[in-house]
């Protein structure tokens, strides 16, 4: 296999990265259905170059970068033709070990480097020469000293793979690209004596607060990985008995990844923002926008507190009519202590319309200055034509429940804007008793189709503006805004998959409850019928929280995510609104120029009559370039403050609703284990 | 990698050192699989103490066909075959997975990849516990063990040259099988003399409908347990992306999450993992070992039908006094055949059902500290990157 390895390794390496993945894909493809067929594994497995690409499956299974789970069953397969005979579970394990720690070690490093595709090669090779070196300055520098310290620590650690049925597995998923940052693990575990040394070695030169999470990292991260360690320590004892002790370094490096994965790319992140603000016109604002971050959120989090108490909830949904002129009407509810509002408390009746009509005023006030307005949720005509159609059914409950939690966040981020909070239309939306209906908000009307027709022109403006940025900041910020949105996009779409798939889960569940409480009742040892209707209970209570979880994966998570992806268009549109400012006051100078070669022009045939008006024209434009260039310059400023607003906020909401998220995870494991936990004597009980 | 799985995982065999079999190997070639069988054994029938010898899919049906075929074993429980090696999704996944390369970023492929390799492990695994069952059952049977093809196919070292069945000979099964099967229910119908066998045979027969059922339920289950745990999978990758690319300091919290996310689908891929192989294995097995129970009690059942037969051709005869003696000898043929069924049958009910007992009782223990183990370290890891997700913020 090594040979094999490091021969395909070294064909891919001379490719450019993007290459690299490649030629594994045409083993994988071509090779197993070919020729393959007749020549043994082991053979083809220990053939040379030449033949890697007639390699069968298993071979390839084996080739990305999972040397350690392959290598011991290659022994193996080796093995029992000869004197296997005798020769008891623990020879047949140990020897691979050793195998791998004269061998791999080469053609380890480079499917790594395969694998971290954004790493560039030079980069990679040149560590593997001063391998031992922990500059910790360099994320790379530190990863291919540590894969080259791998095989040695983890093999030892991996040999049960071999003996339990589950370890495999864990070798597979552990191994390959997607883990690759991970490498350092180890290393770091053999320093673990001084690991504090080094997060602060890397986050000196930081700011106060990033100085303290590595280390926080660390120590809490290994205190609570420890007992985890213990565990599996003692489960896998139990299957297996004799490789116990050597678990550990290999969990307990897992818990200081941590630290490792953080603070050499935090310290590159640092860099990079660095590097072009500092050429860039406003160094101190895109420096404030990455590093002191937290303190500054905190700070601006109290502030908005003390400001000003506000709060906002949209509470019992309510189907107003019937038929299709049905709606939903929401009850809108204020707290507050500003002086602004008339009283403490009030409510108001809100349909969805209002909503977006709200929107549109604020949208088409804002918007030209540079605000970032946030949008409202979108229309559904599938969802609420089966709400109308008067469905009482979970899927229409749900879609209720959606709307009104994302109507409710809508709101709030709109009365936690400053600027947006000022508004009279804001003012009125919450307060006033009889609002007028909104117009013009129907996704099928006349207005609506006009809407259309100017967001296409608009893009087409869009497309023909070619703005010479004179601001690297918004040019990184847009860049960086657009490849935000695809990502979020991305993300929604999966976890929307996720959301589909734990709800099949959860029905497959019940499904099986069923079906296991049936073949209980139809055993006849009554032990074992007693259990199996106790694990048709257990899985019964799964179905619960498969569905439950479900609907947190959907609430706490794909909601947010679509909230981001809608706010992120409006973040693009205040980038947009700066653009057409921008070539307002381009066409204005042009413009100004015009009228000057004209009256250079009138100068020089002498005409004086003339003259005045050109010279009248001249001031006119002059003052509207320097009004316009104002203009811009506001506009800049305003959506640079609201892009870090929102940046803030974002980083504020992704936090805390994540973490929510994850406490929903967490309590279901805890329902898991007391489910299980009751379950275990029924099984036990069975004789 | 094969090696220390827990042996011989759903029947619950008392270990007898006279002979010891075990796949200590195996290889997958293409569409096929060898296995390395490797025997122990004491007795003196064989000409050493320890060998191996490499058996393919269609060696293995071909034993078990030949236990079938054999009147001899009428009465036992034949140790259902193994089922063929199924690498067919699989390999259309990578198929897909080829067609997609490009459409995709790096990290979604090795993604991709990596489920794929999972899955391919898993399944070649199964393939080589469940014919290891196979051997281990026949070598724990008192009777079976001693069977000469099987000490053949332990023994000889060189292809057994079995072949596939061909076309003509897969249609004649399929007859035998219609017409064993109307047969069936027609012996079926027939009140049993003994209330053992009565209850068994209404026993089995609901059993195993059951059990089909419970089998097919819970693969769909754990289906869509994997399935959630390919899509973490793909979250956490995505984050990922995300962690690395946003400049503000909530890509380190993403970059956190991610890990995370990496970490519990993990687990949660074990569990499906486990589930599978503790729950849906298990059930699977007892599917076919009710039908080989079935399929004894079919013998039974015709073996009374056709001593019954022959009673009453005894007595046509006596009427007729014409070919008694033939008669007498067929009916005493008849009734010795079914009585020896009986008696075998008998014992091997009661031992099926002791080994299911054992076999489920050990399973769903197990199941049950895995699912332990795992949701522990799954609350684990979640508290933990909680709380350090709380420190930061």
């Amino acid at each position: 296999m090594d040979p094999s390895l490091s021969a395909s390794d070294i064909a891919s390496s001379t490719k450019p990265l993007s290459e690299a993945s490649s030629p594994p894909v045409m083993d994988l493809l071509s090779e197993p259905a070919s020729e393959a067929s007749s020549a043994p594994m082991v053979d083809l497995l220990m053939e040379p170059a030449s033949e890697g690409s007639s390699a069968p499956m298993v071979d390839i299974l084996s080739e990305p970068a999972s040397e350690a789970s392959s290598a011991p069953m290659l022994d193996l397969f080796m093995e029992p033709a000869s004197e296997a005979s005798s020769g008891p579970m623990m020879n047949l394990l140990m020897e691979p070990a050793s195998d791998d720690l004269k061998e791999p070690p080469k053609p380890d490093i480079d499917p790594l480097a395969d694998i971290l595709n954004d790493t560039p090669l030079s980069e990679v090779k040149t560590p593997v020469a001063a391998m031992p070196q922990e500059t910790p300055s360099d994320l790379f520098d530190d990863e291919p000293s540590e894969l080259f310290a791998e095989p040695r620590q983890s093999n030892t650690a991996k040999q049960q793979q071999t003996s339990i049925f589950d370890e495999p597995d864990e070798d597979l998923f552990s191994e390959p690209l997607g883990e690759a940052s991970k490498k350092p693990q180890n290393d770091f575990f053999k320093e673990a004596l001084a690991p504090v040394a080094k997060a602060s070695n890397v986050c000196g030169p930081l700011s106060d607060n990033y100085n303290e999470h590595p280390t926080d990292i660390f120590t809490e991260e290994a205190m609570t990985t420890l007992p985890s360690a213990v565990s599996t320590v003692s489960v896998n004892s139990k299957t297996n008995g004799v490789h116990s002790d050597e678990e550990e370094p290999d969990i307990f490096a897992e818990a200081t990844v941590e630290l490792s994965l953080d603070s050499p790319r935090n310290d590159r992140k640092k860099k990079e923002a660095a590097k072009p603000s500092a050429s860039a016109p406003a160094p101190s604002v895109s420096a404030s926008a990455s590093k002191p971050q937290p303190k500054t959120l905190e700070e601006l989090e109290e502030e908005v507190e003390d400001k000003f108490e506000l709060n906002i909830s949209i509470t019992n949904p309510e189907k107003v009519g019937d038929g299709m002129n049905a709606y939903m009407a929401y009850k809108v509810s204020t707290q507050t202590t500003l002086p602004m509002f008339r009283s403490k408390t009030f409510t108001v009746r809100r349909r969805f319309s209002d909503f977006l009509g709200l929107y549109e005023k604020l949208s088409d006030k804002h918007t030209p200055n540079g605000y970032i307005v946030p949008p409202p949720p979108e229309k559904s005509i599938m969802g609420m034509t089966k709400v109308k159609v008067g469905k009482e059914d979970n899927s229409s409950a749900e879609f209720v429940e959606r709307r009104r939690a994302a109507l409710e966040r809508y709101l709030q981020r709109v009365v936690f804007h400053p600027s947006l909070l000022q508004d009279p239309d804001v003012r009125e939306f919450l307060e006033r008793d009889d609002m007028p209906r909104a117009h013009n908000t129907q996704a099928l009307s006349g207005a609506g189709f006009l809407k259309m027709i100017n967001r296409a022109t608009d893009s087409l403006s869009k497309m023909t503006i070619k703005m010479n940025e004179s601001d690297v900041w918004f040019e990184e910020k847009l860049q960086e805004v657009e490849a935000e949105d695809q990502q979020l996009r991305k993300l929604h779409i999966m976890v929307d998959s996720l959301v589909g798939h734990r709800k099949e889960l959860s029905v497959n569940t019940g499904g099986f409850a069923k079906s296991v409480a049936m073949l209980g009742s139809s055993e006849d040892n009554t032990a074992l019928s007693r259990a199996l209707s106790q694990l048709a209970e257990v899985e019964d209570k799964m179905e619960q929280l498969h569905q439950e979880q479900a609907a947190s994966d959907s609430f706490c998570f794909a909601e947010l995510l679509a909230d981001y992806i809608r706010l992120l268009g409006s973040v693009r549109a205040s980038f947009d609104q700066r653009m057409k400012t921008w070539q307002r006051w381009q066409d204005a100078q042009n413009m100004l120029q015009k009228k000057r070669e004209t009256e250079a022009k009138l100068l020089w045939a002498n005409k004086p009559d003339k003259l005045q008006q050109a010279k009248d024209d001249i001031t006119e434009w002059e003052a509207k370039v320097t009004q316009y260039e104002r203009d811009f310059d506001r506009v800049s400023a305003t959506v640079r403050k609201e892009v870090l607003r929102f940046e803030k906020e974002k980083a504020c909401d992704f936090k805390k609703q994540i973490i929510k998220y994850l406490e929903s995870l967490l309590q279901s494991q805890q329902q898991l284990i007391k489910y299980w936990e009751a379950f275990l004597p029924e099984a036990k009980a069975i004789a | 990698m094969l090696f220390d799985r827990p042996r011989a995982v759903n029947v619950d065999l008392q270990t007898d050192a006279t002979l010891q079999v075990d796949i200590s190997d195996a290889l997958s070639e293409r569409d096929k699989v060898k296995f390395t069988v490797h025997t122990k054994s004491t007795l003196p029938n064989f000409k050493q103490n320890e060998f191996s010898v490499v058996r393919q899919h269609e060696e293995f049906i071909w034993l078990h066909d030949s236990f079938v075929e054999n009147e001899e074993y009428a009465g036992y429980i034949i140790p259902p075959a193994p089922p063929r090696p199924d690498f067919d999704a699989s390999r259309e996944k990578l198929q897909k997975l080829g067609e997609g390369e490009g459409s995709m970023t790096k990290e979604e492929f090795t993604k991709m990849k990596q489920e794929l390799e999972a899955e391919y492990l898993a399944i070649f695994k199964k393939t080589v516990a469940m014919h290891e069952v196979f051997l281990c059952r026949v070598a724990a049977h008192p009777v079976l063990r001693k069977d000469m093809n099987f000490h053949v196919f332990l023994e000889y070292n060189q292809d057994l040259s079995v072949r596939g069945k061909n076309k003509r000979e897969k249609m004649e099964d399929f007859f035998k099988n219609v017409v064993k099967s109307a047969d069936g229910v027609l012996v079926a119908g027939v009140k049993d003399v003994d209330d053992f066998f009565e209850h068994e045979k209404t026993f089995l027969l609901e059993y195993h409908n059951r059990v089909k059922d419970a089998s097919s339920k819970s693969d769909r289950m754990i289906r869509s347990h994997k399935n959630a745990a390919d899509d973490i999978n793909r979250i956490a990758s995505t984050l990922y992306t995300l962690g690395t690319q946003d400049s503000t300091d909530v890509c380190k919290f993403f970059l956190k999450v991610s890990e995370l996310f990496e970490k519990t689908r993990k687990i949660e891929a074990r569990v499906a993992a486990d589930e599978d192989l503790k729950l849906a294995d298990l059930l699977k097995y007892y599917l076919r070992e009710s039908q080989a129970a079935k399929d004894l009690l079919y013998r039974r059942g015709r073996a009374l039908v056709d001593y019954e037969n022959a009673n009453k051709a005894l007595d046509k005869a006596r009427a007729k006094n014409k070919d008694v003696l033939q008669a007498e000898t067929s009916q005493q043929v008849c009734c010795q055949k079914f009585e020896k069924i009986s008696e075998s049958a008998k014992q091997e009910l009661i031992d099926f059902k002791t080994r299911r007992v054992a076999a489920f009782r050990k399973n769903l223990v197990e199941l049950a500290e895995l699912e332990l183990k795992h949701a522990k370290g799954n609350l684990q890891l979640l508290q933990s990157c909680v709380g350090v997700l709380k420190g930061d913020t």
